[in-house]
């Protein structure tokens, strides 16, 4: 997620700096982006040139100091509270004050990553959409704390980066996951409860409501596992029922049936990936 | 295999308008479509396929939950709309527990040889789509009551992060906020799930119809 994060803001024209604990990561991200660059020319989409030149402005770095003079972190290290608020305390002390932290959190509340970072009053909940370079939609919450000022900042900002900023709340899963975890939930419900098969379920809700992708499809796609975790994360914070893990979910990831990555979810993929 | 013979009982919101394929009816075809607001019907077991038009009910309101032989070519059907927008192409073909193959199989032929998708479905309220959508409506209708964001971003997250082809508030709005009740309220008593317990904003607009 970082990585299409990094290519949006090189793309932006902004001096990029890539910050991960694991260089491979790094290493195997930039390969990726040059590959994308590298195409968006081809399809017109960026000028001639302009993908060596967004790809200069793009360092790898596994030094957090690096980070002191920047303007804008946006932090996407895994989805835990604790590792993100030790992040933003440590940056704190290294970067200089006008740097404003975002982060891209799907779940976690924004008020609680910020808590104790010693500069609340500027970060700012910056939730990219998955591939962050293709999707313009970025939903956008402050803290408690947050001051307008530093808001009005990341948002000017995220627009000037040609994306499309949201505000909402800082609540459990802001709009988009508020509306997906619940809904995927009643979608393994209604198959554990026997009343449509996957690809009747993905038929209707295409042709019927004009969804670009069927339900099953799409969480084949983000993964079984993912979407139990994303469950763990707004279960205990929501007691909504609907937001609760259902039990089909959880023998499939038991089984192993994660989704696309894994060959085998709500769909059969061996065969197409030629196993 | 359009060759069909239609009952008419009442307006249909499936084929409001019946042309082509389903503008002549003619009697003893082996598929007998009855449209509108259905009500008993008597077994017909020499056709290939019997098929009753559903709104918010369950096939079993018009077989009982024990239909028998004589009735095991008989399906439910609706064609998915949003209030009154045009219907999809998509029909929801219920079948019921102890329904032959056959008739299955001649129901999706006539409904595919007019041009529909067909998505197969159990006997179940609110078939699938309805069952999976309402209660995202009422989040919704809540979200935006609650504060979380004004309808406009929450029509655009859908649009853009989801790839929805309107928003959920959007698409509410314009299928009828006392239709979403309608549909709610008949799926909350046969389910007894508070999921389907309407939304204020849909409370609202009902009495306000009842008002007038
Ligand atoms: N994957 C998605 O669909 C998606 C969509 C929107 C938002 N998000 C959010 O983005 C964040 C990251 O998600 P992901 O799926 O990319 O996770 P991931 O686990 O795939 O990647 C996390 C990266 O952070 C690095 N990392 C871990 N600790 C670090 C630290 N202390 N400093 C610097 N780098 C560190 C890891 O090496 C790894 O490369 C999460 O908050 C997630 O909720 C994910």
């Amino acid at each position: 997620m970082g990585a299409g994060i990094a290519r949006v803001i090189a793309r932006a024209g902004c001096e990029t700096i890539c910050h991960d604990v694991a260089p491979e990561g790094l290493a195997r991200a930039r390969a990726v982006t040059a590959k994308f660059f590298a195409s968006s020319v081809k399809r017109g989409r960026m000028a001639e040139g302009e993908d060596a030149a967004a790809l200069a402005r793009m360092t790898d770095t596994t030094d957090l100091a690096a980070l002191a003079e920047a303007d804008l972190v946006i932090e996407a290290v895994f989805e835990d509270l604790a590792a993100k608020q030790e992040l933003f305390g440590r940056l704190n002390t290294l970067c200089k004050p006008e740097t404003l932290f975002a982060s891209n959190t799907s779940t976690l509340s924004i008020t609680e990553i910020a808590s104790g970072c010693g500069r609340e009053d500027r970060v700012v909940g910056m939730h990219f959409c998955l591939p962050a370079e293709l999707m313009k939609l970025v939903e956008m919450s402050r803290g408690m704390n947050t001051a307008t000022a530093a808001f009005d900042a990341a948002w000017a900002w995220v627009k000037g980066a040609g994306q499309v900023p949201v505000e909402t709340q800082d609540r459990p899963g802001f709009i988009l996951n508020a509306v997906l975890v619940p809904f995927n939930n009643d979608v393994i419900r209604a198959i554990e409860a026997g009343v449509a098969e996957p690809a009747d379920i993905d038929l209707a809700v295409k042709a019927g409501l004009g969804y670009r992708m069927g339900p099953c499809e799409l969480i084949d796609l983000i993964g079984l596992d993912t979407q139990v975790r994303l469950c763990e994360a707004f279960y205990p914070v929501t007691l909504n029922p609907r937001a609760a893990a259902p039990p089909l979910l959880r023998r499939m990831v038991a089984a192993g049936h994660l989704g696309r990555k894994a060959g085998r979810g709500f769909y059969d993929y061996r065969e197409e990936a030629g196993a | 295999m359009s060759d069909c013979e239609i009952v008419l009982h009442g307006e249909s919101r499936s084929f409001p308008v019946r042309d082509g394929a389903l503008a002549e009816s003619r009697a003893g075809a082996p598929v007998l479509l009855h449209l509108g607001q259905v009500g008993e019907v008597a077994p017909e077991p020499r056709r290939a396929a019997v098929l009753i038009e559903l709104d918010t009910e369950c096939l079993s309101v018009h077989l009982g939950d024990y239909p028998g032989a004589e009735r095991a070519n008989t399906l439910g059907f609706a064609r998915y709309r949003n209030g009154n927008d045009a219907p999809t192409n998509l029909v929801e073909l219920v079948r019921p527990d102890g329904a032959e193959p056959e008739a299955l199989a001649a129901a999706r032929a006539f409904f595919e040889s007019i041009g529909c998708q067909v998505a197969v479905c159990a006997d179940r309220p609110g078939r699938i789509v309805d069952r999976l959508v309402r209660p995202k409506y009422n989040d919704a209708l809540r979200f935006l009551d609650d504060g979380l964001a004004t309808a406009t971003a929450m029509d655009m997250t859908c649009r853009m992060g989801l790839g929805y082809p309107d928003g959920l508030i959007e698409r509410t709005e314009r299928g009828g906020l006392a239709r979403h009740h309608e549909i709610c309220a008949a799926l909350q008593e046969l389910t007894g799930n508070p999921a389907y317990a309407p939304a204020r904003r849909a409370v609202v607009a009902m009495q306000r119809k009842a008002r007038r």
